[in-house]
């Protein structure tokens, strides 16, 4: 029994090197035969030959951006109001909303972004008119996807900081506000931190809303604009696997998927380590 | 004179003030407003979705009622359904059922209840922990190497390795980490005295595991398997990679090995192609696939946490 439980476990160790190898070993056959130049040609069009990384890393970096400027305010605000001043009743009824905005699929969003943020607010704001498909709605979209998460998460760091922290702060005359933004928040501050880094790493993830509502199927060319179309690493990937000639096929195509992947692995990789670390200080503390 | 006892008099209404403590904190307030507001503002985000998908995707319904649950796909909006996915996806969830449940209730019990506080061991949790965190279009391409490409002669030769066996085990990886996660916070909730009790009768270690620890983190570990499915039901980007949008079912009658080795759609990835199609009709039918998805998910998550209250243990 011992064994076989322990042949589960190992199974996890297994999974992480076959992703290590599949992706490194592919992408390697990408770096060795591509034209460096072709890595920074102004346009992300692999039919043709241009791998401009620039062009996804931007794009990817723009519309995580955005996210993050919905997601932040809302998320910790939420989490905020949740774990300090809402009364039990208000946080049986509130609590559920975002576990159940947690539940949508991303998919769902990637269609609210396209068919409902994109005509009514992006085309209102963007007075200089804007494309159907565009990184505002696709962002937007993004930070609604990351807001339960950054809001329970950062909810649970400062639900874990002891009630003798807030009563102290009480007995010295402090208001509830000044409660919350000076001795709780503060006291919570790692598990704050690890949740923004986990939301950005979710963030950066996210594939179906762009691939729906950011219109980099047919390739697309540097552009950091929030009205108009653009590129990311996750759309880059999708629009590789479902373009018309298969994955298999045209000779770089397929290698250049990889490449990406590789990127996008090492880039959430690397945040999710870093909030492991903020999350570890908080349990040191307390 | 006057004026000085005038402002007496509004010292003395101040000094009234203070002392019943009943004067407004307007900057309090106002924090308070704008951290109930983000809160709301997620209510209102997600009942404007709901609002929109339900007012375009009814229409589907009320036309055509359950022909369009049953419908296969077609280049045809008005002939369209939802049949082939809703197969695809329920074929998909029992190989993921059968695979990541086992495997992964496993790896949790071993992590929890056998395995010594050593450096191997914490580089496992700390490696499980971080699987959670790789975005699922990874998993996609670990799926595309592995099952479509090296393993195709057993996950389908005919269909060029794109089928549901190499769906299903795909996402069977995606949910890997979470179901390990959630059955070891399930058992690590089992207090010790219940495990000393059973080795003071002189239980085993698997005796104490299987008749003791496993049935009261029985109610925590099905919310948390529960739950991993409803993800995985409507996990889209890794069944783009792995071939899930492009095929559609064969409809002649086959065995059980030709069926899970053939191709095939599922629920979120035909609502993928629709949303695609800039014609009205194909926008309503994704928004009619998109209520049948939001309507199961959500009815599981339900199930799970009902399960979750009804059964729930204080110790």
């Amino acid at each position: 029994m011992r064994l076989l439980f322990m042949g589960a476990a190992a199974l996890s160790v297994v999974i992480t090197a076959l992703i290590i190898l599949a992706i490194v070993g592919e992408a390697w056959n990408f770096i060795s035969q591509v034209d460096l130049p072709a890595l920074w040609a102004g346009g992300w069009f692999p039919r043709r030959g241009m791998f401009d990384i620039p062009t996804i890393v931007t794009g990817t970096l723009a519309i995580a951006g955005i996210g993050m400027l919905v997601a932040v305010p809302l998320g910790l605000g939420a989490a905020i109001y949740l774990a300090e001043y809402a009364s039990p009743r208000a946080r049986g009824l509130l609590k559920p909303v975002l576990e159940i905005l947690a539940s949508v699929p991303s998919i769902v969003l990637g269609y609210f972004a396209l068919q409902w943020i994109s005509p009514n607010v992006i085309q209102n704001v963007c007075v200089g008119g804007s494309s159907n498909f565009n990184m505002g709605a696709a962002g937007i979209a993004v930070g609604i996807l990351v807001t339960p998460l950054i809001a329970s998460v950062a909810e649970d760091a400062m639900y874990a900081v002891p009630r003798s922290l807030r009563e102290a702060s009480y007995g010295l005359g402090a208001r509830k506000r000044t409660t919350s933004l000076r001795v709780v928040v503060p006291a919570a501050i790692s598990g704050i931190v690890a949740a923004l880094i986990i939301g950005f790493s979710r963030a950066l993830g996210e594939t179906m809303i762009v691939a729906i509502a950011a219109g980099g199927t047919g390739g697309s060319l540097f552009s950091l604009n929030p009205c108009g179309q653009g590129q990311t690493m996750t759309a880059a990937m999708t629009a590789l696997a479902t373009g018309s000639d298969q994955v298999r096929g045209s000779d770089l195509a397929y290698p250049s998927l990889f490449f990406v992947g590789f990127l996008l692995f090492a880039f959430t990789l690397a945040l999710n380590v870093l909030s492991e670390r903020f999350v570890r200080s908080v349990r040191l503390k307390y | 004179m006057t004026n000085l006892a005038s402002s007496t008099s509004v010292s003395a209404e101040m000094v009234r003030e203070r002392i019943s403590g009943r004067r407004v904190d307007v900057g309090g307030r106002t924090f308070e407003v704008f951290l109930l507001i983000a809160l709301l503002a997620s209510l209102a985000i997600l009942v404007t979705l709901l609002v929109d998908v339900f007012s375009r995707g009814s229409g589907v319904y009320l036309e055509r009622g359950l022909d369009f649950l049953v419908s296969p796909l077609s280049s045809e909006a008005s002939g369209a359904g939802i049949g082939q996915g809703l197969f695809g996806s329920l074929a998909l969830m029992l190989i993921v059922a059968l695979t990541a449940f086992p495997i992964g209730i496993g790896a949790a019990i071993y992590l929890e209840e056998y395995a010594r506080d050593t450096t191997p061991t914490r580089f496992i949790t700390a490696n499980i922990r971080n699987l959670a965190g790789v975005p699922s279009i990874v998993y996609g391409l670990l799926g595309l190497a592995v099952f479509v490409v090296a393993l195709r002669d057993f996950t389908g030769p005919e269909s060029q390795g794109r089928s549901i066996l190499s769906g299903g085990l795909t996402l069977a990886i995606v949910v890997l980490p979470i179901v390990i996660i959630t059955t070891s916070e399930a058992l690590r909730a089992v207090p010790t005295g219940i495990r000393e009790a059973a080795y003071g009768v002189g239980a085993t270690r698997w005796q104490t595991v299987r008749s003791h620890v496993i049935p009261y983190a029985a109610p925590g570990i099905l919310t948390g398997t529960i739950l991993s499915m409803a993800r995985a039901f409507g996990e889209t980007a890794p069944l783009i990679m792995v071939g899930g949008a492009v095929s559609f079912l064969a409809t002649s009658d086959r065995g059980l090995l030709e069926t899970i080795q053939g191709k095939y759609t599922t629920l979120p990835t035909s609502i993928y192609q629709w949303v695609q199609e800039p014609q009205r009709a194909f926008i309503e039918l994704s928004a009619a696939g998109i209520m049948a998805l939001l309507v199961t998910i959500l009815m599981v998550n339900g199930i799970a946490i009902f399960l979750r209250n009804r059964y729930a243990r204080r110790w």
